[in-house]
This record gives structure tokens, C-alpha cells and sequence, in this order.
């Protein structure tokens, strides 16, 4: 069976491909947009970006979050910053140069037109959050401050304080109140999606959940738009919020929207490492803490030793017997080499019995040379709520001993599979931001997440979606009656009539713990063939554990926190077989797909662009059935890839 | 080194708004130091949850101090004995062994109770909807540097841009007000050029928003300042009432 997957890129120059498709694109008129109804999953800076647009155009947009406010999705977490062009630093920044650090970034897994398009709309991104008020951080002169992240030569990262990722989302939410003010938003908070419904094959509503009645309800639309962020948490242990899940996708999933490079999830190099059994999430230290901070570890195994045995305290071991790794390996970018890189160089010191803490699982990252350098009241200014966060969490004082600090996962760069216009297999289905399988192909680029979840949401999909809607006006209005709602909605109602039946002996955090470590530990940093199918084999089996075993107290028909995590495992023990099963496929090493089989002599990702260039899509076959591989080939051709350099 | 400990939670459970609540006490023992608080109870809720019993329903989402879900009154403090910090980042290690810890939800009209220490806090998104933004749709806004910005001003509507909307503010005030939190946004958005322009219009839609649903007014006590996790400062109330008031009198 063949099928053809068609990524839509306009034809033309890189540069004009996205000019050309605006000037081409079908438009909807203003007295129709008014008949339209759009519903936007998530109000995290894709989807609340996405429906404030919307709004402003005239759309009926609905929008749902699972938090109690717009204001709390996870975006709102993001610390270091968000990447535009604008070269303000006059530093040789392009747009092009932001479009090739991201494609080399993403180690070539990404598609050449999407991220040129990304590149190109970052800077109306900066323009507008500042029309907004979003207080960036200035210089004395008045005009915008920059930094640097990873993977970059220049300066392009626009922050404010370590709290970027809230700056924006508060921007994104005010514009989001201000439709929701007017009428043009509804907003359903404490409401969570629970199915997709399609009518005729485009989809046309939700089932969804409200989460403090327990009501299952319907709703009805002419486009649906999912942006609901990524689905780390599979891994239980995650920068992610608690909530944050999967299931949007899943559901989407199986509707027959194909699932994209699931495998490729990124793994943070600088996170607080883990302490204890009880631990509910990993805290992120932000990126942009490489700026001034220089990560090491003891250069004498016996120093390690004498460290994690509490006999030795960092701050004696002398600077010549310190082994700046990242400096050592990686010359030319130093400690700001890429997270994948970062990570995977932590990860190889530690298992060469170099690391610290005391479970030996930690790396240091020294503030002392910056402190010298700056004085400590600069390095207090630029990452004091950060170092505060720190001090918090382990009690100890970042400016006196060096953070430690571990890789964990943060971010997914897999996702439901869309074409230029962010439209999934499914028609009438779009998916922004996180969610989709974006733009950073095998390993994103710090500062990027946020400057895609805006990019898809004010600049990209209020565009897109017109080309589909224009074909929509005369639609009327979907009754919720319909058949296909109804059936939809008693698909859900059995799917919760089940869980709750099997009243077992574990609580569903216990198991999603269990999945989490297979995970990690088969399925994390680095993969191998055996590591991936013992995976497959455990998760089969813990997936039988969760629909036989698992005790939901309380009743369905009401607030029930367990039933709502319940629904979550459900799904991330489908996404964490997909993410196995995508991460056996590939047989190269590229960005955060680490296949321990396929590495250059000196330990770096070793790629294999004759086999694998292309986008792995999964499709859905049924219930327990292994799902069939889809390929989009990725074809390059305005660069030449190359194997990453960060050495010179 | 590693401080264990053993505790008593008083802890409010309610069924519903309209249910009668009540103090249930639980015992745990065993706590590390190094436990947070929200990972505290969700040891306690797997205990339930072992027993048969359902587990106790707190707000909670991002653990790490900015997405502004976890509340919890903890021993007569928003958010707990610790300073400048969220509930989900306060850890075990400020208790003592064989303390008592009472936990009770933000109480305050503006708040009503969901279940147990979970409260409803749209009314916040409501002022935020009455004019908590800068009137601009996507597109066709001047170039970010077009209008500079003294490095003083945006440090000042930064600091104010910080409030998480966790409303510890409310459940402070003795007079349930919302004014830190009103305040917070009118002032972070009057301070900067772009948000100049609407600043009368603002100030008069919120405060008219807030008034309206039910939260009490200002007496000056600083309790909201003094329990604020981002050490929002209370000159944000006076700047929002010298905003209203001029706004009025130009009215």
C-alpha cells in the first residue's frame, strides 16, 4: 500500500516561498468569517497566539485549556529567551543565518521551506510583543538587550530576566482577554479534549471533558485546531508541567492524523538532578546560565570519588584538575555547543565515573570565573531568580559552590505530522506549536520553541487556515446531534466506564513511574536495537499492567484528578511505544536520536542521509496492531548538509 | 545530614461549593528534608489512594514557581512559612519534627471552593478581559527598537510584569482585595509607551471589574506585599489609584 504524503511547499526561491504562498493563498472574506467557527485546543503561546489572531479576524473561535486560567500553560515556564534575526547587534545576523543554524541545528531533519519560513517571521514575532508591552530586557540606551544561546554564533536572543516564556505568554493571554472581552473567544477553562470528531473525513469537533463537573460535552466547528503542547512526560521525569500530556495527539493519533519522528525528544543538558523516589518533576536551569557559566568535572576519577563521598568539596579541586569537557571537545562554540550535544558529553563523563553528587549522576556548572569577571551583583542581575530557584530546590548557594546540574527531558520535537500549512492528514485538522512535528527536526535550538509557538500562532496558521476555510462558507453550523458526535461521545463515555471498573491494587502515578523508567532507561539518551525492543517488550507489558491493575478511586461523574491522570497514562503508554518503535526504525544517530550503534571514532551522532532522510510518520491500524510506516522524504535543496561541527 | 521527619496535617477537606467543609488529620512519617511540599502530599495521596480513601484535590501544575496553580494556606501563610517563593517550592526541611502543618484553601469571596483546597480564581481572568492589554491586533506594529524605552522603566514594568496571578494577595487581605494584583498590570503596562496610551481607560475598566466582583478594598495593612511569592511591591496600589484618579477627574 502506498500512500503519498505531499508536504505542500510552494514553489520558488527559499526565500519567496512563503511571499508567494500569501499571495497565491484563498482568503475569507470579513461577513464570512463571522459563520465560521473555529475551536483551538490549548492556550499555551501556539494555541492562545493562534486564537487572539483568529479572533481579531473576525473568527467564532472556542478555546479550551485544562488549567484554570489561559495564563498557566506550560509555555509560561520557559526561562532563557526567544531567537529573531534582527541583528540589532550588528553581529553578521540574517535571516538566513537564523534559518541555517536551525536546519544544522536540527541536524537536518527538517524541512527546508518551514524553517525558512520560521526564520523569516521571527522578527514580526519580537515587533509584536513589544507592541503588546512585554518588558524585554534594554539596554541603558532604551533600545532591546540580546544574549546568546546554543548553537549560535551571534546574539539573537531576546529575554526578559529569566522569565521569557511567562513575558510572552502573559502578552499572548492579554490579547487572547481582549477578543475573549469582545466576544469573539469563548474560553472553556478546566475543560480537557477527550476525542476528535470527524464528519464526512474533516474534522468538524471535540469531545471534551469538564473537568470540575465530569460532564462529557460536544462541540462543533468548521476547523480544529490542536495546540497542546508536547508529550515528554511519558517519561514521568520531565521539565514538563504535571498536567502536561499527550492525549490531544493520541486521540488525533488514532482519528488517522499520522504521528511524526515520535523518537526524537530533546534531552536539556542543565537540570536540577534527580534526588529521591518521591520526586514529581526535574526543574530546568535555564540555557541561558552557558552564557557565563562553565560546566566540568573532576579531571582524576579519584576526586570524583572523593566528591560523591562527601569527602571532598568542589570548590578545593584546583583549576588544573578541573576538565572543562564542553571547552576541551567543542573549541569553537565551548559550553554553548547544542542541548544534544551538551547532554550526550555529560552523560559519557558521568558513565566514565567522572561525575558528581552523590549519586555520581551530576555535573558541575561554575559561576566563579564570571563572578571574577563581571562582579557578582552583574551575575546576580542576569540570572538572580534563577540561582534563587536553584537555592531553593537543593539549599545550597549557586554563588559560592557551582550548581550541579544533570541532562532530562524537556521538550519533543515529534509530533502530529502537518504539511506547509500546519494541516495534519486529517482535513480541517491543524496542529501548532509543540504538538506538531515542527520545524526543528531531530534536536531544537535553545530559544527556538518559543519563537515557533508564536510563529505558528500569530503568523503562520491565521494565514493557513484560510486556504482551507474559503472552501467552508457555505457550511452551516454542525449540530452536536449528529450521529457522529453521539457515537464519538459514547466511545469516551466507555473508555472512562472502563478504567474505572478495574478497580486494582496500584494508583496511577505508581505506574506511570514504572513506564517513565523504562523509558529512561531503554528508551532516553542513548539507544541501541536491544535497549528499544526490551522497551517494546516492557511496555506491552505494562500497558497490560495499567488496564488490569490500575485503582481509581471516586466516581466519574464528577472532579476526579486520578480519572484525569488516568486518561493521560492511557495515552503516553501508546506514545511511548511509538517513540520505541520510531527510535528502532532509525538506524543513524541524529540530533536527539542517539543510536548508540551509530557513532564517529570521537563518540559524535553519525548520521545516514541515504537511508534516513526522511520524516518517519506512524498511521494507525487499530487497537494493539502495529502501526505502518509512512515516509515524507525530506529533500534538500538550497544547503548541503554536512556533519555537525561545533569543534571549529 | 540528610533531616527525616515525622508530621500531623490538618488539612480542609470539602466536598463541593456548597458542601459543609471540616479539618481531616493525617500522619506521615518519614518525610525527607529534601521532599517539597506538593510532592509531601502526593505521598499522602498514594497512601489514600492504598487505603481506599480519596485523595485530598489541590491545585498544582508547573512545580517550579511560575505558572501560578498551587495555592494552599499553610499554617496561616499563603503559600507557607518560606519567603519569596511558591507552595510547590517550599520544601519539608522548613518543618520541624512532630510539627503540626494546618493547610487550608486561599479563603476569600472573590475564591470560591471547588473541592477541598482547590478554589475557583476566573474572577482574575475576568479583570484581565475588562482591560488588561494593549489594544493592538497581529500585525502592522512599528519595528521593536522604533520606540526606546529607558532601561529604568522597563526593569520597573518587568518587576510588576511578575505577578503569577496565584492570588496569595487576596488570601492574605484581611478585606479580600485584589488590588496587588490589579495593580501589578495596570502599572506595568502605564509604565511603558505602549501601554500609555489606554492607561485612564484601563485603570477605570479594571477597578469598576474588580469592584464589581466582590473583592474588598485597600487599608494599607501590606499583608499582600509581605505574602506576595514574586515580592510584587505595593507601590503598584498607589500608582493604580494616582492612574484612577486622574482618570476620574479628567472624566
Amino acid at each position: 500500500m502506498s500512500t503519498i504524503l505531499d508536504a505542500k511547499i510552494p514553489q520558488g526561491p527559499l526565500a519567496e516561498k512563503w511571499t508567494n504562498y500569501k499571495n497565491h493563498q484563498k482568503l475569507v472574506n470579513p461577513a464570512n468569517k463571522r459563520r465560521l467557527d473555529v475551536i483551538v485546543v490549548g492556550t499555551g503561546l501556539a494555541g492562545a497566539s493562534a486564537a487572539a489572531s483568529l479572533g481579531e479576524m473576525g473568527f467564532n473561535v472556542l478555546n479550551f485549556c485544562i488549567q484554570d486560567s489561559p495564563r498557566r500553560a506550560h509555555s509560561i515556564a520557559a526561562q532563557g529567551g526567544i531567537n529573531a534575526a534582527k541583528n540589532y547587534q550588528n553581529d553578521g545576523d540574517s535571516v538566513y543565518r537564523l534559518f541555517y543554524d536551525t536546519i544544522k541545528g536540527g541536524d537536518y531533519r527538517a524541512r527546508e521551506g518551514n524553517v525558512y519560513r520560521l526564520a523569516e517571521v521571527a522578527n514580526s514575532i519580537i515587533d509584536q510583543c513589544v507592541a503588546q508591552g512585554v518588558p524585554f530586557a534594554r539596554e541603558y540606551g532604551g533600545l532591546l538587550d540580546n544574549r546568546s544561546f546554543g548553537g549560535a554564533q551571534v546574539s539573537r536572543t531576546f529575554y526578559a530576566k529569566g522569565q521569557t516564556g511567562q513575558q510572552l505568554l502573559l502578552g499572548a493571554y492579554s490579547a487572547l482577554s481582549r477578543q475573549v472581552n469582545k466576544g469573539s473567544v469563548k474560553l472553556y477553562t478546566r475543560y480537557e479534549m477527550l476525542d476528535l470528531v470527524i464528519i464526512d473525513g474533516r474534522a468538524r469537533g471535540i469531545i471534551a471533558r469538564n473537568l470540575v463537573t465530569g460532564k462529557v460535552e460536544r462541540f462543533a466547528a468548521h476547523a480544529v485546531v490542536i495546540g497542546t503542547g508536547g508529550y515528554g512526560n511519558a517519561f514521568f521525569l520531565s521539565t514538563n508541567a504535571m498536567a502536561s500530556n499527550g492525549s490531544a495527539a493520541a486521540q488525533c493519533y488514532r482519528r488517522g492524523a499520522y504521528f511524526g519522528n515520535p523518537c526524537f525528544a530533546q534531552i536539556h543538558p542543565t537540570c536540577i538532578p534527580v534526588h529521591g523516589e518521591f520526586q514529581s518533576k526535574l526543574t530546568l536551569m535555564s540555557e541561558s546560565l552557558r552564557n557565563d557559566g562553565r560546566i566540568w568535572v573532576p579531571k582524576k576519577k579519584e576526586d570524583a570519588e572523593a566528591i560523591r563521598a562527601g569527602k571532598l568539596k568542589p570548590t578545593q579541586i584546583k583549576e588544573e584538575d578541573r576538565d572543562y569537557y564542553l571547552e576541551r571537545r567543542y573549541p569553537a562554540f565551548g559550553n554553548l555547543v547544542p542541548r544534544d550535544v551538551a547532554s550526550r558529553a555529560a552523560k559519557e563523563r558521568c558513565d566514565a565515573g567522572f561525575g558528581v553528587g552523590s549519586t555520581g549522576l551530576a555535573v558541575y556548572l561554575d559561576f566563579s570565573e564570571a563572578i571574577n569577571r563581571l562582579g557578582l551583583k552583574a551575575v546576580e542581575a542576569r540570572y538572580g531568580n534563577l540561582f534563587q530557584m536553584y537555592e531553593k530546590i537543593v539549599d545550597d548557594n549557586p554563588y559560592k559552590t557551582p550548581m550541579m546540574i544533570y541532562p532530562a527531558i524537556h521538550y519533543t520535537m515529534g509530533g502530529i505530522w502537518v504539511d506547509y500549512e500546519l494541516m495534519t492528514t486529517i482535513s480541517g485538522l491543524f496542529a501548532i506549536g509543540e504538538a506538531n512535528f515542527s520545524d526543528h527536526g531531530a534536536n531544537r535550538l535553545g530559544a527556538s520553541a518559543l519563537m515557533q509557538g508564536l510563529a505558528d500562532g500569530y503568523f503562520v496558521l491565521p494565514y493557513t487556515i484560510q486556504n482551507y476555510l474559503a472552501d467552508q462558507i457555505r457550511v452551516p453550523r454542525f449540530s452536536v446531534d449528529l450521529p457522529e458526535f453521539e457515537a464519538a461521545e459514547k466511545e469516551v463515555n466507555d473508555k472512562i466506564a472502563r478504567l474505572m471498573s478495574i478497580k486494582g491494587k496500584r494508583s496511577v502515578d505508581s505506574i506511570h513511574k514504572e513506564l517513565g523508567l523504562i523509558m529512561w532507561d531503554y528508551v532516553g539518551m542513548g539507544r541501541t536495537k536491544e535497549s528499544l525492543e526490551t522497551a517494546l517488550e516492557k511496555l506491552k507489558e505494562v500497558k497490560k499492567e495499567f488496564w488490569t491493575n490500575v485503582r481509581i478511586p471516586g466516581e466519574a461523574n464528577t472532579l476526579n484528578v486520578e480519572l484525569e491522570k488516568a486518561l493521560r497514562v492511557a495515552d503516553f503508554l501508546e506514545i511511548g511505544y511509538l517513540m520505541a518503535l520510531d527510535g528502532l526504525n532509525r538506524n543513524e544517530s541524529c540530533g536527539g536520536h542517539f543510536r548508540e550503534e551509530y557513532q564517529t571514532p570521537e563518540g559524535e551522532a553519525m548520521r545516514d542521509d541515504e537511508n534516513y532522510s526522511y520524516a518517519a510518520c506512524w498511521k494507525y491500524t487499530g487497537e494493539d496492531k502495529e502501526p505502518e510506516l509512512v515516509k515524507e522524504p525530506l529533500e534538500y535543496e538550497f544547503i548541503v548538509r554536512q556533519q555537525r561541527n561545533y569543534k571549529a | 545530614m540528610e533531616k527525616v521527619i515525622n508530621i500531623n496535617l490538618k488539612i480542609w477537606r470539602q466536598k463541593g461549593p456548597k458542601a459543609k467543609g471540616n479539618f481531616e488529620t493525617y500522619k506521615l512519617n518519614g518525610i525527607s528534608g529534601d521532599t517539597s511540599f506538593l510532592e509531601m502530599l502526593d505521598i499522602l495521596n498514594e497512601k489514600l489512594i492504598n487505603e481506599g480513601q480519596e485523595p485530598i484535590v489541590f491545585d498544582h501544575d508547573c512545580r517550579e514557581g511560575i505558572c501560578g496553580m498551587c495555592s494552599l494556606y499553610i499554617n496561616g501563610h499563603p503559600h507557607g512559612p518560606d519567603e519569596d517563593i511558591t507552595t510547590c517550592q517550599l520544601h519539608m526541611r522548613k518543618f520541624k519534627d512532630g510539627e503540626t502543618i494546618t493547610i487550608e484553601p486561599w479563603r476569600s469571596a472573590g475564591f470560591p471552593v471547588i473541592r477541598d483546597l482547590m478554589v475557583d480564581r476566573q474572577a482574575f481572568d475576568k479583570i484581565i478581559q475588562a482591560g488588561g492589554y494593549v489594544s493592538v491586533n497581529t500585525g502592522g506594529v512599528p519595528d521593536a527598537n522604533a520606540i526606546p524605552i529607558p532601561k529604568a522603566k522597563a526593569d520597573e514594568a518587568m518587576d510588576a510584569a511578575s505577578c503569577i496571578g496565584c492570588g496569595a494577595c487576596v488570601a492574605a487581605c484581611k478585606n479580600g482585595s485584589a488590588m496587588l494584583f490589579v495593580s501589578a498590570k495596570v502599572s506595568q503596562l502605564a509604565l511603558l509607551p505602549q501601554g500609555r496610551i489606554e492607561a485612564a481607560r484601563r485603570a477605570k475598566a479594571m477597578v469598576a471589574k474588580m469592584d464589581e466582583l466582590g473583592f474588598g478594598n485597600c487599608t494599607n495593612t501590606m499583608a499582600c506585599e509581605q505574602e506576595c511569592p514574586k515580592n510584587i511591591s505595593i507601590s503598584n496600589i498607589a500608582r493604580m489609584n494616582r492612574e484612577f484618579i486622574s482618570a476620574k477627574m479628567n472624566d
